[in-house]
């Protein structure tokens, strides 16, 4: 198998188990973590150097996940490449679980813990700070919403990143389009986003962030200017790899009923077949 | 206590953020992952010879709050020993969301300095005031708060900070502040009061600059024939629970000193313990819930009976002389 088809259908199947534990617990941001599902597969299975077994290891890669809510596909992925007992996940948000809805580094292989927007991009501009005074080679990978870019604390830790020349950061925003209230371009246009960062001293590029070659293409290609921390824009759809759920706002923190979930777990075991 | 400096020997008047950076310049020399980390505060906070001495040390973000203390976190999770320091109006206002969620949540080594705390500002107004600071940073779970007195325990304070792991939000004033003790010659222990003076008919509990308050009024008070206790109490976090009772049991009545709101503070800390372990009558001198007026901390301290006389006043009455 290609490491491209093996990625492809490892990302399935880790919507199908988040679906699971959303189902189950009656509790989840799923949409977002159906939209982020690939670029956490492609940046867990593909590119980022971690050790399950030396969680704490120096020369680790780090990720921060800034949109803190999309946590089922991080907490899946977490206990699938052996971080903690998938058994675990069936405690996902019940009492005294620490797999809450938001990453807590209570948690093996969780850095810090996020949760309110505009704190992620200012904590791995940190880390990659510590690594280039180090001479590390670590990379700093961090995960934001596009709701979130309307956080103030986002640019300050942008204009921090390209003073410090941090090209061993690398920012990938889940551009889905959607949150809570509506699109995001009624809520607070981001347009021209790219323009932004680019004003901001970042390199910028732009991929279908659903697509696992394109994903795999620009990770494994960065940091695409030597001195110049880079931004992804991952372009993503909410609500990812099930047909009723995708691009509909109320699947921000919809829980499937009994119907939806199974009609959801039937699509993605065809598109598993399809696969084989 | 013989390193308690008395009213005549009070003499040097150096500031608080001097001692504490000629502390870090020190101990940054002998440990490279020292860092510390400025919001274009270096010279409020005294740094401009660390930033000279030690540049690959220090960490300018510019006026950026939130990024201040986000990036400390960062650093302080890849092994890092940032110290922040900013004004403390900024600090524990503007970064409170990453000061509650990236260093206290997280549980990030990082040691947040508010310089230019209280009313150190004077004619500047409310937006340069730092009179909620305790009541907020307290209430932060995983954070502690503390006060030194002078130069010599700002400087062991420091000391003691480095081999720290834990958060810790540490405030300052801005101006030289005479000196509580002789010598540097006396112990230090996060979360032990120091009792300066010892007295059994009621007991003066301060921190920070008004240490040196507590000092002048318990000298005014033994004029009067009355013996008072001083405490200082430089961590208002995690709190020496055992002085506060062990003075409420043995002097009866208990005054409280503190350059900030009489709501949420060292007062209010205090009074949760006594009211409810060994109810004994507790008076929190403080600043009034009002935007202070303008002045220097002399005049300010004195318009709202932060002064010898008044204290002196209030703790006659307390003993009924």
């Amino acid at each position: 198998m290609s490491t491209i088809e093996f990625l492809i259908r490892k990302a399935t199947e880790i919507r199908m188990e988040l679906l699971k534990m959303i189902y189950e617990s009656g509790t989840g941001h799923t949409g977002g973590s159906l939209s982020n599902t690939d670029i956490l597969t492609v940046l867990y299975y593909h590119i980022m150097k971690v050790d399950p077994n030396n969680p704490k290891w120096e020369d680790r890669d780090r990720y921060v996940q800034s949109k803190g809510h999309a946590v089922e596909s991080y907490w899946v992925i977490l206990a699938d490449k052996g971080f903690f007992p998938k058994e675990e996940l069936k405690t996902f948000s019940q009492f005294n679980t620490r797999l809450i809805g938001h990453p807590n580094n209570k948690v093996p292989g969780v850095e810090m813990n996020t949760g309110a927007l505009g704190h992620g991009l200012p904590i791995s501009v940190g880390m990659a700070l510590a690594a280039k005074k180090d001479g590390k080679q670590y990379r700093v990978y961090t995960l934001m919403g596009d709701g979130e870019q309307a956080e103030g604390s986002v640019w300050e830790g942008a204009m921090a990143a390209a003073h410090y020349k941090l090209d061993n950061l690398i920012a990938i925003i889940d551009r889905n389009g959607l949150q809570i209230t509506g699109s995001t371009e009624d809520v607070m246009s981001l347009e021209p986003f790219g323009e932004k960062w680019r004003a901001f001293g970042w390199e910028v590029v732009e991929v279908d962030g659903n697509d696992i070659e394109q994903l795999v293409n620009v990770l494994e290609g960065t940091p695409k200017v030597v001195g110049k921390p880079t931004l992804i824009v991952a372009n993503t759809v909410k609500g990812k790899g099930i047909s009723f759920a995708e691009n509909v706002a109320k699947w921000h923190h919809h829980v499937p009923s009994k119907e939806e979930y199974e009609l959801a777990i039937e699509e993605l075991s065809k598109q598993l077949e399809v696969r084989q | 206590m013989s390193n308690v400096a008395l009213k005549s020997e009070k003499g040097n008047k150096i500031a608080n953020r001097q001692a504490i950076s000629e502390a870090l310049l020190e101990l940054a020399n002998k440990n490279r992952d020292i860092l510390v980390l400025t919001s274009d505060s270096r010279g409020s906070a005294s740094l401009v010879e660390f930033g000279k001495e030690l540049p690959d040390q220090i960490v300018e973000v510019g006026i950026a709050e939130q990024n201040l203390v986000g990036i400390a976190s960062g650093l302080a999770a890849s092994g890092k020993k940032p110290f922040v320091a900013s004004p403390a109006c900024f600090l524990s206002m503007r970064s409170i969301e990453q000061i509650k969620v990236d260093v206290a949540y997280s549980n990030t080594n990082v040691k947040l300095i508010g310089i230019s705390g209280g009313v150190s500002y004077g004619a500047l107004g409310m937006s340069h005031h730092s009179l909620q600071d305790l009541a907020v940073t307290r209430a932060i779970p995983g954070l502690d708060v503390m006060m030194p007195a002078d130069r010599h325990e700002a400087k062991k304070m420091i000391e003691a900070l480095v081999e720290y792991d834990r958060p810790v939000y540490l405030r300052i004033g801005r101006n030289p502040v005479e000196d509580s003790y002789i010598s540097e010659d006396y112990e230090f222990q996060i979360g032990k009061a120091v009792t300066m003076m010892a007295g059994t008919d009621i007991t003066i509990i301060a921190a920070g600059e008004t240490v040196r308050l507590a000092l002048d009024s318990a000298e005014a008070l033994k004029l009067e024939g009355i013996n008072c206790r001083v405490l200082n109490m430089h961590t208002i976090k995690p709190l020496d629970k055992e002085a506060i009772l062990k003075a409420a049991g043995e002097t009866g009545r208990i005054i409280t000193i503190e350059e900030h709101s009489i709501y949420g503070g060292l007062g209010s800390a205090v009074a949760e313990v006594v009211s409810q372990n060994h109810p004994v009558p507790v008076r929190i001198l403080g600043l009034p819930d009002e935007p202070a007026i303008a002045g220097k901390t002399a005049e300010v301290f004195e318009h709202y009976g932060l002064s010898v006389q008044n204290i002196r006043e209030i703790a006659m009455q307390m003993v009924g002389k």
